[in-house]
């Protein structure tokens, strides 16, 4: 499947889980899992643009950054969507990490560490404000971790419809299986954000998943 | 568990005295003796809500030098069965153990057993 049959099949997922034409969609995850490479690719499959920078040092996105207005187009219709690239949710933020392991001065990696506590805060709010979720995970790392429960648990207590993106899938010690098995009430698809690796397969996913029923959203 | 000056506090704390408090006093509550320096066992977590509340309250109350957030690690809600569901039952959260992240490490948790290590005089002060 090309990339153009994956953006139709995205623009159907679309049209048939929100029932509108103009959907925003937020991409969650803890740090460092991908989520920037992420909305990187999409927008820039479907714009050319790329949404933000990406680091190997974690909390690289600290402000939640909005593309909006993507245009895809599906056959005769087109449809816009909004995506939300989030910074990571954590329950901890330690600047020695930033100066120890990454090098960082202890001044910047201060500045960091405050940006992204309040970054955290921002995630969490703009999920008051999304109508789906592309939660990634780290297919190399373990997946039952709390604060991936903690957002599991927050998507389906708001009955948002989410997606598993197990991101990473081009290392070689990646474990997709495993994630498919710790959330086996999930579509999990694994995916390298990447090198765009499996994209089509997560559009179609989306759409066999989620079907033409559009879930009506909880607030709060 | 106490042992002195240096010692470090692990409170269990009863689903009876987490029913009594409303959402935003359970999470002022944990937050509170969590940045005293103690970890608590739940024998009822929390939901996700309140969860996400008290990551939000966490990130504000950190300041880098002496409080660097929270280690929690729990068990998802208890899922219910149809008539659980038909009844209007909610759902009950499970056994959480939550402690400064300076001092409390998760090793392992799998379905059945969360094992936790405390490091005590690490990081902060």
């Amino acid at each position: 499947m090309g990339w153009f049959s994956g953006f139709s099949s995205l623009a159907r997922f679309l049209q048939r889980v929100f029932g509108k034409k103009h959907a925003r969609i937020g991409i969650y995850g803890p740090p460092n899992v991908g989520k920037t490479t992420l909305a990187n690719r999409i927008a820039m499959d479907l714009t050319g643009e790329i949404i933000g920078t990406v680091s190997d040092i974690p909390h690289e996105t600290r402000r939640a950054k909005l593309k909006s207005n993507l245009k895809i187009e599906n056959g005769n219709s087109s449809l816009m969507i909004d995506i939300v690239d989030t910074p990571g949710i954590a329950t901890k933020v330690d600047y020695k990490e930033f100066v120890k392991e990454y090098g960082l001065d202890r001044e910047e990696a201060k500045r960091r560490a405050k940006e992204a506590t309040e970054g955290v805060i921002e995630a969490i709010r703009w999920l008051d404000d999304i109508d789906g979720v592309v939660l990634v995970m780290d297919s190399t790392q373990d997946p039952f971790t709390q604060v991936n429960v903690t957002i599991l648990g927050n998507l389906e207590a708001r009955n948002l419809p989410v997606l598993i993106a197990a991101n990473k899938i081009d290392i070689e010690e990646s474990s997709p299986a495993t994630l498919k098995s710790a959330f086996p009430q999930h579509p999990v698809v694994p995916i390298s954000a990447l090198t765009g690796h499996n994209m089509d397969t997560l559009y179609s996913k989306m759409v066999e998943h989620f079907g033409s029923k559009r879930r009506k959203k909880k607030r709060g | 568990m106490k042992s002195g000056k240096t010692g470090i506090t692990v409170n269990l704390v009863s689903r009876s005295k987490l029913e009594e408090l409303t959402s935003g006093e359970k999470v002022e509550y944990i937050l509170n003796e969590v940045k005293k320096g103690k970890i608590l066992v739940l024998e009822s977590g929390l939901t996700p809500t309140e969860q996400s509340a008290l990551i939000q309250q966490t990130m504000k109350k950190i300041d880098h030098d002496t409080f660097i957030g929270i280690e929690m690690e729990g068990y998802p809600e208890e899922k219910l069965g149809f008539l659980q569901r038909l009844l209007g039952i909610p759902r009950k959260p499970r056994l959480t153990v939550i402690g400064p992240a300076h001092l409390l490490k998760t090793i392992k948790k799998d379905d059945a057993v969360i094992e936790t290590v405390i490091v005590p005089g690490k990081g902060v002060t």
